[in-house]
């Protein structure tokens, strides 16, 4: 062979590729990785499953005590928000995920090939967290309105349904998909910090239903105070169409989750970038 | 091009790499030798940016791997086989890793037939031998035709047709001018397709230079010579302060001298001799002895 090849010549003589071209370049790749795993679809559907089919078991449950109710518990029940409490459930799915997203990586050692792939590490994360977003935010529209309209269809034997034109109907039922996104993208911070899936799956549980259950043993000053502000309890207050005293209000409710997940983000950049892979 | 300049790694007080400079040059192969744990592995890391030196430079094409934009289309590296998710088939893993970089997907393609992968593609990886996995990460490497490349170990688990396919792949690549470096165990691999060898031994660098040197450096050159007087030339030869040890077929190996040397010293004992025949160190144990070197060094400095 005579003619000497060297491939790079041709690829300098190109623009380097910007910032933005690497990351979309990164979301594409990622949303193969998504799509390749059967593991991510059976996942997904377990999120719809579980908010519609546990929405409508206690749902349906609370329709057949409903005459044993008196006048203050009755004035309480809020269909829209009732109707979304699958979404509890469905969290753990949604939010194992996000931890596996990231530490599956590590635990096959295909984090080397990622990395090696793009050396700029935040930008791998930022189209992680990108691409898993859009996945968990359509994921969780239909999870959040089927539960939703499930629901209505129980409530309707007793007249007791709430309609999607409702003031605050549609806020809570479209923030129930943000709910779930805000659980999610927790995941991914989580198992970027930790990067083992059994400690940042056990971190997320512990934060989503271990630390409610602990903080209900402290005194009842405490539990007001504190309660309201943990991850799961703040975003559910997106929930509410009637105001709850006892929660944060809507959107301050979500803003805290998505604190939360972008302060385990953050933390998760932080040593991504830091650490050998 | 790849050039490493002082390069130390360290992990607590374990040092894995200790001051190594060297260079892989365009349209050469060099092989990477060194024992278990020599910090082989983890120079590649940190060639291609998984780990961070502790101290010194590694450049790619004169710049950080890490600065790199789509770095597949420079480097294409073999670190280790199945980087990758058992569940994913061997396509779709190759599919992310060309988006990652802009690579087309019929690239993908390609290299799938390049490395023999075509009929298992679609397959979960997951049950793939090793030799399979080995293909694919040899694919990894291939996927963005980079100029320079680097496998860890890329005969591990091939069966001998593998072998031969991997030699004469590293080969062709070097012939159109890419940089190669291999890093394998089998010394008598390295013979038949590296042009230049760079040793290391416990993170530092031994000797590089090009097979023959590397060879050549290694003292044990020996002489073999037969005889109807063993016990009489041995007794010479010992008395002139060689080393000598006796074959299974009658014949001695004389360390530390020449054929010229011997012949001479016969010659004017007026000994008979059937046979005169310099033995050149094999790679091996050229190997052997300059790591055997290293170690007593380190030993020594250690003491």
């Amino acid at each position: 062979m005579t003619a000497t090849t060297i491939p790079t010549t041709t690829l300098t003589a190109d623009a380097v590729p910007s910032t933005m071209r690497v990351f979309t370049a990164n979301v594409r790749a990622e949303w193969t990785k998504l799509r390749s795993v059967r593991s991510t679809v059976w996942t997904l559907l377990a999120t719809v499953g579980l908010a519609v089919g546990f929405g409508a078991l206690i749902g349906a449950s609370q329709m057949s005590s409903w005459d044993n109710l008196d006048a203050a518990e009755r004035l309480r029940f809020d269909p829209t928000s009732f109707s979304l409490s699958g979404l509890f459930l469905a969290q753990l799915a949604v939010g194992v995920l996000g931890v596996l997203i990231v530490t599956s990586e590590y635990a096959t050692g295909q984090i080397r090939a990622t990395f090696g792939a793009t050396p700029q590490r935040l930008t791998v994360l930022a189209a992680k967290a990108t691409t898993f977003t859009g996945v968990v935010l359509a994921t969780g529209l239909v999870a959040s309105f089927s539960a939703f309209f499930v629901g209505q269809a129980i409530f309707a034997s007793k007249g007791l349904d709430a309609s999607i034109g409702d003031p605050g109907v549609l806020r809570a039922v479209f923030g129930g998909a943000l709910y779930l996104t805000g659980i999610g993208l927790l995941g991914v911070g989580v198992g970027t910090l930790l990067r083992r899936t059994a400690g940042a799956t056990a971190g997320l549980v512990g934060l989503l239903f271990i630390v409610p259950i602990v903080t209900g043993f402290l005194p009842s000053s405490f539990q007001e105070t504190i309660g309201k502000y943990l991850p799961a309890q703040a975003g559910m207050a997106i929930f509410n169409v009637i105001p709850d005293p006892r929660a944060l209000t809507p959107w301050v409710g979500l803003a805290v989750l998505l604190a939360y997940g972008a302060i385990a983000l953050a933390a998760g950049a932080a040593t991504v970038t830091r650490r050998d892979a | 091009m790849i050039e490493l300049n002082d390069v130390t790694k360290r992990y607590g007080s374990t040092v894995a790499v200790d001051g190594l400079s060297f260079q892989v040059r365009p349209g050469e192969v060099t092989g990477f030798l060194g024992p278990n744990g020599s910090g082989k592995s983890t120079t590649m890391r940190m060639i291609v940016s998984l780990d961070a030196p502790t101290s010194g430079t590694v450049t790619v094409d004169g710049r950080p791997y890490r600065d790199l934009r789509f770095p597949l289309r420079h480097v294409g590296a073999l670190l280790e086989a199945k980087a990758i998710h058992p569940g994913r088939s061997a396509r779709d893993h190759l599919r992310w890793l060309a988006e990652s970089n802009a690579i087309s997907r019929r690239r993908v393609d390609e290299v799938l037939e390049q490395v023999g992968l075509a009929e298992v593609a679609d397959r979960r990886s997951g049950g793939f031998s090793l030799g399979m996995g080995q293909r694919l990460g040899i694919a990894t490497a291939l996927l963005g035709d980079p100029a320079t490349l680097l496998l860890d170990e890329p005969v591990n688990g091939l069966d001998p047709e593998g072998i031969k396919w991997i030699r004469q792949l590293l080969r062709s690549l070097a012939a159109e001018g890419r940089s190669v470096m291999v890093s394998s165990h089998l010394m008598s691999e390295m013979a038949l397709t590296a042009d230049r060898l760079v040793v290391i031994g416990r993170g530092r660098l031994i000797t590089e230079g090009t097979v023959a040197d590397v060879v050549g450096q290694a003292s044990t050159g020996s002489v073999r010579v037969d005889t109807p007087e063993p016990e009489r030339l041995r007794s010479l030869l010992v008395r002139a302060g060689n080393t000598v040890s006796t074959e299974v077929d009658g014949a001695l190996v004389v360390t530390g001298t020449t054929a010229r040397d011997v012949g001479i010293l016969a010659g004017d004992a007026g000994i008979t001799l059937y046979e005169l025949s310099p033995q050149s160190a094999s790679l091996e144990e050229a190997f052997m002895e300059l790591t055997r070197d290293a170690a007593e060094y380190t030993t020594g400095a250690a003491a």
